[in-house]
């Protein structure tokens, strides 16, 4: 380094200058809060700040330090020099993230079961594992999916190395960062309670700071790119990135009590709160949980099957017909409510329009197999993406017959509303995520899956969770509407409250073990992963051939 | 030239793509939320809602701290055997002082928009100590730790002084007092207990949690609880006084 020095002057750039200055500073100010914080937990999290922003510190000094005077070349030999390490992160990340989410899941539905499972412990009673479950598994797990997903596919289809040197890592970093305090959040008590919008003010604030970086390295990728035209999967992906920034402002403006306590209140309240939460929380789904994965379905299936997608301009109407009537959904959570007839109707009409939009984009992903289906029975990858397709199918059938105001009588504040969560959430995001990720650590550590045999055992594991899952809410909830609103023929109530909440006990029994299976078939998957990755070249490839053998053999 | 051409642009152009979702995502929200914040019929006029008293605001964010709403819905829905099980279908006026509101989506438990009130605070404490003692077949977890912690309110004056900035009408004299009326309302008998009442009318002061030594937090979130849904007198109200 030293004798660098006389030779190629190495100077710091305005970036790592400028993101260590930041760092130094918020760590000093973390200290300051931590000091005076009104409760233990959140000089906890001030402390985690403080540690983090030092951790940050440090290492872009130390990255400076170790760095040769020259930036990475943006090509080599006329070939873009991808920056790949973020989404090798993102990805081991959301491997991580879906094991414990569904962990915390698991104990969520144990709990219901055998509620002796809260132990009387304030941070392991339901009320607190129930959102770190829903966080857990939406923006730990899904949220680095897209991450990873995301900068691999427009560094990708933009032929393009990612924008920006620290930024594309202080995302990656900054939003598992993110992660920890809203997790350690909820188990020490501190939310807003606003359905997966739970963490409070000062995450939300750094959650804004890491998704706008986000949205410009995004952006930053796409303007270096050597391809006329914006790939379709880009799309959707930055209309994911664009549209969860407004979601998120909206409805986490907030004022707190004080810098040093973790309280705050929101701008909004009543009727306003809800209807800004459902605007905010149905387009969680749609959003995040729909146009994001949409993205990876437009990349992941053309390229895993070898096709090019069925319909270009079906993609053109599934684009935009999908984002701008999902926006209007939210109300469809706020049926028969104090929200007024109109906002209630009209998130009806739109949601039942929806059904259009998601069909032609569940065609558009299916079709693309014309060609290639035989590849159904070889590769279990694929099967597992296209089945998560058909399980988008069967969820956004689901979704509009819900929100029909008759039906969502019956089936709102009952598991029904759970059951259809899971069949979208286990099916659609689950393997879609489990099919990209399948894809992406061969590509991304450049050797082939260790064991193309335990995909299809997991596939099948985790397959007959679901249905052991969705089957047994559909009974549950549908069971409970009903008795809810049962009359004996003397004209009264036919049975009390509890009646209804015993006569839940075997099918939160069926759902626990249908989510034990998806953990086990999740197990499975971080095995091979695993393997994949440690395993050396030598070796997977004498296990390639094995394999090879195995399915001639068949 | 057809008029698939024409979707060019946005393909080419990442800033272009940019503002083109933006306007398409802008319209639905803007439909469906700015109406809620002028139209009258929104929230009707109803006599007796008042902002939350500290100890109630305090047991409210108790409530909030332990997650509640994910089993318990807090709007009882115009249905015929809803309000036979639960009371008077809410009206949004009742959830007017609510940040966050607690609707909820899910009732794994019953709904408690209306649970002021029927049943005895010595229920409650023992519901919320083990909740089997009371109701043999719940699932309900047991909160002991809320009779053992005392209630922090060392801060309650900043969270009125919060909302009365986000516009709810708490005084200066309230702000002032909120520590003190914590104080009352968790007494029994206390000598203070009018000026309590006045400032929050049908304000109910008692020792909740059974323990007079000291202030809990679950004296905060009985005294929540055994307000929710008492405010308005249905006796009194008239669902048509509303319409114009």
């Amino acid at each position: 380094m030293a004798q660098a020095a006389g030779v190629d002057p190495k100077r710091m750039s305005f970036g790592e200058f400028g993101t260590a200055f930041v760092f130094a500073a918020l760590a000093f100010f973390s200290i300051i809060v931590s000091a005076k914080a009104h409760t233990p937990e959140y000089a906890f999290h001030a402390f985690l700040f403080a540690a983090g922003s030092a951790a940050a510190l440090f290492t872009i000094v130390n990255r400076y330090f170790e760095r040769p005077a020259e930036p990475v070349p943006l090509k080599r030999d006329g070939k873009p020099v991808y920056n790949m390490a973020p989404v090798q992160f993102a990805t081991v990340a959301a491997m991580f993230w879906g094991i414990a989410g569904f962990v915390a899941g698991l104990l969520a539905a144990l709990q219901l079961a055998f509620p002796v499972l809260n132990l009387d412990l304030p941070w392991l009673s339901f009320g607190r594992i129930r959102p770190l479950h829903t966080s857990a598994v939406i923006f730990a797990f899904g949220g680095n999916v897209l991450l990873a997903s995301s900068f691999y596919v427009v560094q990708r289809t933009s032929r393009a190395r990612l924008a920006g040197d620290i930024a594309p890592w202080f995302v990656v970093l900054g939003y598992n960062f993110f992660i920890v305090i809203a997790a350690t959040g909820y188990l020490l008590g501190i939310t807003q309670s606003k359905e997966y919008a739970e963490p409070e003010w000062y995450a939300d604030l750094w959650l804004t700071v890491v998704w706008v970086t986000y949205l410009l390295v995004y952006l930053g990728t796409l303007m270096r790119r050597e391809e006329p035209h914006i790939y379709v999967a880009n799309w959707f992906f930055l209309a994911f990135i664009l549209t969860i920034a407004v979601l998120h402002v909206g409805n986490n403006a907030a004022i707190p009590v004080s810098v040093f306590s973790p309280k705050s209140y929101v701008v909004w309240s009543g009727v306003q709160d809800a209807m800004v939460q459902w605007w905010y929380g149905h387009n969680a789904v749609g959003f995040f949980l729909t146009a994001g994965f949409l993205g990876i379905m437009y990349y992941f299936i053309p390229k895993r099957a070898e096709r090019p997608i069925y319909s270009y301009r079906l993609s053109i109407v599934h684009f935009w017909s999908l984002i701008f009537l999902y926006i209007w959904a939210g109300p469809h959570h706020l049926h028969y409510t104090a929200l007024p007839d109109w906002a209630q109707t009209l998130g009806m009409t739109f949601s039942i329009m929806l059904w259009m939009p998601s069909w032609g984009g569940m065609i558009n992903g299916v079709m693309t197999l014309s060609g290639a289906w035989d590849k159904l029975r070889t590769d279990p990858v694929l099967r597992m993406m296209v089945v998560s397709v058909a399980f988008y199918g069967m969820a956004t059938f689901e979704g509009p017959l819900m929100s029909i105001k008759a039906v969502n009588s019956l089936s709102h504040y009952t598991d029904w509303t759970i059951g259809h969560v899971h069949s979208g959430a286990l099916g659609w995001v689950g393997y879609i995520s489990f099919g990209a990720i399948y894809c992406l650590v061969p590509w991304l550590w450049n050797r082939p899956l260790y064991s193309l045999r335990l995909v299809n055992w997991h596939f099948w594991i985790s397959t007959i969770g679901i249905v052991l899952y969705i089957s047994a809410m559909w009974v549950s909830g549908i069971l409970q509407g009903l008795m809810w609103r049962a009359y004996n023929n003397l004209g009264f109530l036919e049975y009390s409250f509890i009646e209804t909440v015993e006569a839940m006990h075997p099918f939160y029994v069926i759902r626990a073990l249908g989510g034990a299976l998806f953990l086990a078939g999740a197990l499975l998957m971080a095995w091979n992963l695993w393997k994949t990755i440690v395993t050396n070249e030598a070796e997977t490839a004498v296990a390639a051939e094995q394999q090879a053998a195995a399915v001639a053999a068949q | 030239m057809s008029l698939w051409s024409k979707h060019a642009p946005f393909e080419r152009n990442s800033i272009i793509l940019v503002i083109g979702v933006l306007i398409v995502i802008a319209i639905g929200g803007l439909v469906e939320i700015v109406p809620l914040f002028y139209l009258r019929s929104t929230i009707e006029k109803v006599d007796g809602v008042r902002p939350y008293a500290p100890l109630e605001l305090a047991g409210r964010n108790i409530y909030v701290r332990e997650g509640c709403y994910n089993c318990h819905s807090q709007m009882i829905r115009p249905l015929r055997d809803e309000v036979e099980r639960y009371g008077h279908y809410s009206l949004a006026a009742e959830s007017m002082y609510d940040r966050p509101f607690q609707w909820g989506s899910k009732r794994t438990g019953p709904d408690l928009a209306r649970v002021g009130g029927k049943y005895s605070d010595d229920w409650h404490r023992d519901h919320f100590n083990a909740p089997k003692s009371v109701v043999p077949g719940t699932v309900m977890p047991a909160y002991p730790w809320l009779a053992q912690t005392d209630l922090d309110f060392a801060h309650i004056s900043d969270d009125l002084k919060v909302q009365a900035a986000l516009g709810v009408p708490y005084t200066r004299e309230m702000i002032a007092s909120a520590a003190l009326d914590v104080r009352i309302q968790a007494t029994t008998d206390h000598p203070d207990a009018a000026a309590l009442a006045q400032r929050y009318s049908k304000a109910q002061a008692r020792d909740f949690d059974g323990d007079p030594r000291r202030i809990t937090e679950a004296d905060a979130l009985i005294a929540y609880l055994q307000m929710l849904g008492t405010q308005i007198d249905f006796k009194l109200y008239d669902h048509k006084a509303n319409i114009r």
